[in-house]
């Protein structure tokens, strides 16, 4: 019995996936990525699948299925593109998760439906310009004003915050000061098309030219009290909680983009020739593709072994920091060796490796940089301070 | 109205297929099955009569154990039900064993339509929805690219070259169906739990027809690898690259 024996309704999930990755996704992705397209059709695709709304109940419109069944979906996207699995998992693990964990039954009741539909997504917005890493120490601020929060601030690098299908993005924001003098952390739901909350222009960026990146600006911005998610004061564990569970989901991405890679490269490595025969034949090539295979199923051991747990309800800080870690360094590692493999070829942007290799970088800096995996992992273990 | 499906497991298309040397039939072990890709469109078009029309949909696919996968997949999509053929007397059966094996486990089940994919992507006959129409006495609207249905008439667009021509017959009747139709589901992960409570029934080959590779009526003698592609035809433009290239397409019938 292994970890990758999956149960019939997962592979079945995954499989079906898998086909509309290679038979919707491959045909029109090179084009809209290049022309840095939000791809509104394919997430209504995905929609209408029921993606969106996999690990919830289905009283709040979702699939009833688990967590395990998201990281499945988001592998089988990712092994075709990135941009389409990065913008499930950002509207899933960090949109409409932290809603069905902390919300009250009203707020699930209203903003879940339109976000398992996959009709509207959800964006969460906790990175700041000058607190990344270092997020407790935000300076958004929310203060009470009658029955309503005024917001101040402006977040950056959020995904899914600009869309015409966003309905919301879930903002940390200092709501006052602790007794032991560090900030208190709230979350607080801001619907899109709130006065005074605007979307910057998308970024211009090196990978994930599909996926929606905005700057926000919150300029006196009210919503009801109401809004508050979980308990005040509760914000900063929220997200810490959020963000190991997300961890999880990034692995998985980059196990799915892995295997992209040994697919390409399995396939380029036979037909391309050089000096008379394949260039896999040459045990320089052929020996990448075997590192290549054995770091994309030991990320996936890593990420699956993460992902069982965290369905399980185990405590994952450690599995999920090490699976993250793990697999967007293979990630990196494996996209830029299948650039390699594909030579000049790898360099252009028609080939899917060379999108690969753009979309790789990020995963180690997205939810947690690498340095940040290795302090959790670190500290688990009592060293590094 | 009560709806069959014919839906057939093939080599996934994305793998190299094999044939095997001993009996020269197609290695269906050594590959991954998936549903023949007509067939995603014969289930889709019998969902939509379906809900327009209410009634049930019964999946049958005559295969190796393996096929089950594929009566599931229709189950996945939507189907109420499935009926697996499964008997190792069946391997190896030409298309008109198929047909009588598919004929005689449709025959008096009251299905008011039975719908094909017009070809398998492994075969690619397209002779088995006709023998079957034919063997159950029963009017044959194939190659459809539309259907529509009216009480108990159905009518079809059916493919030409020249555009489609009208096909009409009452109910009960055989369709195939093309690709462009409709636009094949893929099934949600609530299809695919719920798939894990139909009824699938797996049935024996019906006795008294002569089944298999030993009574096929066709035999291949011998089969090659394809050869690799040739070198294309490479017009340089020297001013007169137009007409060349006009010059090669008619040589080739093309224009
Ligand atoms: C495409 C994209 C999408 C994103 N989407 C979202 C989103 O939806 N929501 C959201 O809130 N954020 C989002 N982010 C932000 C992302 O989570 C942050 O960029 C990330 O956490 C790093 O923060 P930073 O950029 O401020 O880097 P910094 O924190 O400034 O880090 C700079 C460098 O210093 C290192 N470093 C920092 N502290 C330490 C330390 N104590 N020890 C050792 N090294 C350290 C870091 O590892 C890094 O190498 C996104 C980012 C990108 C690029």
């Amino acid at each position: 019995m292994s970890i990758l024996d999956l149960s019939p309704e997962h592979r079945a999930l995954a499989e079906t996936v898998r086909s509309f990755a290679r038979e919707e996704v491959a045909p029109v992705i090179g084009k809209l990525y290049e022309a840095e397209q939000f791809p509104y059709e394919l997430v209504a695709k995905m929609a209408d699948m029921g993606l969106f709304g996999l690990p919830f109940p289905e009283e709040y419109g979702g699939m009833g299925g688990d967590y395990f069944a998201l990281l499945l979906a988001i592998e089988e996207l990712a092994r075709v593109d990135s941009s389409l699995a990065i913008t499930l998992e950002a509207a899933v693990s960090l949109g409409a998760m932290p809603i069905l964990r902390y919300g009250t039954e009203e707020q699930k009741r209203e903003w879940l439906p339109v976000l398992t539909s996959g009709a509207g997504l959800g964006a969460f917005g906790l990175t700041e310009a000058s607190s990344g890493s270092d997020a407790g120490n935000i300076s958004t601020t929310a203060v009470v004003d009658g029955d309503e929060w005024v917001i101040n601030g402006g977040k950056v690098f959020i995904t899914n915050a600009g869309t015409e299908i966003t309905k919301l993005v879930t903002v940390a924001c200092r709501t006052g000061t602790q007794p032991d003098g560090r900030p208190e952390i709230s979350s607080i739901i801001v619907p899109s098309g709130t006065p005074g909350f605007s979307v910057a222009p998308k970024y211009s960026k090196v990978g994930w030219n599909c996926s929606d990146t905005r700057e926000l600006v919150f300029d006196s911005v009210r919503v009801p009290l109401a809004n508050l998610l979980g308990q005040r004061g509760r914000g900063y564990a929220q997200f810490l909680n959020t963000l190991d569970e997300g961890r999880v989901a990034i692995a998985a991405l980059a196990v799915g983009l892995s295997q992209g890679c040994v697919d390409e490269c399995v396939q380029y490595s036979r037909d391309r020739e050089a000096f008379g025969r394949p260039i896999g034949d040459f045990q320089a090539i052929a020996f990448k593709i075997a590192d290549m295979e054995t770091s994309t199923h030991l990320s996936r051991l890593a990420t699956y072994d993460a992902g069982l747990r965290l369905t399980r309800g185990e405590s994952i800080k450690h599995t999920a920091a090490m699976a993250k870690l793990y697999a967007t360094e293979s990630a990196v590692t494996n996209a830029r060796e299948a650039t390699q493999i594909f030579g000049g070829y790898g360099f252009m942007n028609e080939y899917p490796v060379a999108r690969f290799w753009r979309d790789s970088k990020v995963l180690e800096i997205g939810e947690g940089t690498s340095e940040v995996q290795r302090m959790i992992i670190a500290r688990q273990l009592g060293v590094g301070g | 109205m009560k709806i069959a499906v014919c839906v057939k497991q093939v080599p996934d298309t994305w793998a190299e297929k094999k044939l095997s040397d001993s009996d020269k039939t197609l290695d269906r072990e050594s590959v991954d099955g998936v549903m023949n890709e007509l067939d995603e469109y014969a289930v889709e078009e019998a969902l939509l009569i379906k809900e327009a029309n209410d009634g049930e949909v019964v999946a049958v696919s005559m295969g190796p154990d393996k096929a089950e996968e594929t009566v599931r997949k229709a189950l996945q999509m939507g189907a109420d039900s499935g009926i697996h053929i499964v008997d190792d007397s069946l391997a190896g059966s030409d298309s008109v064993a198929t047909a009588k094996t598919l004929a005689a486990t449709l025959k008096d089940q009251g299905y008011d339509l039975i719908i094909f994919g017009s070809e398998s992507t492994d075969a690619r006959m397209s002779v088995v929805p006709a023998m079957v129409a034919e063997l159950l006495d029963l009017p044959q609207l194939t190659f459809a690219s539309k259907v529509s249905v009216d009480g108990d008439a159905v009518t079809i667009q059916r493919q030409a070259d020249y555009g489609y021509d009208e096909v009409q017959a009452s109910t009960p009747a055989v369709i195939s169906v093309v690709e462009k139709i409709n636009e094949p589901r893929y099934p949600s992960f609530k299809g695919i739990m719920a798939a894990k409570k139909k009824p699938l029934e797996s049935v024996a080959a019906p006795s008294g027809e002569p089944v298999g590779l030993a009574s096929a009526r066709t035999e291949i003698l011998e089969f090659a690898e394809r050869p690799p592609k040739a070198a294309g035809v490479k017009i340089e433009d020297d001013g007169t690259g137009g007409v060349k290239v006009a010059d090669f397409l008619a040589e080739q019938k093309l224009i």
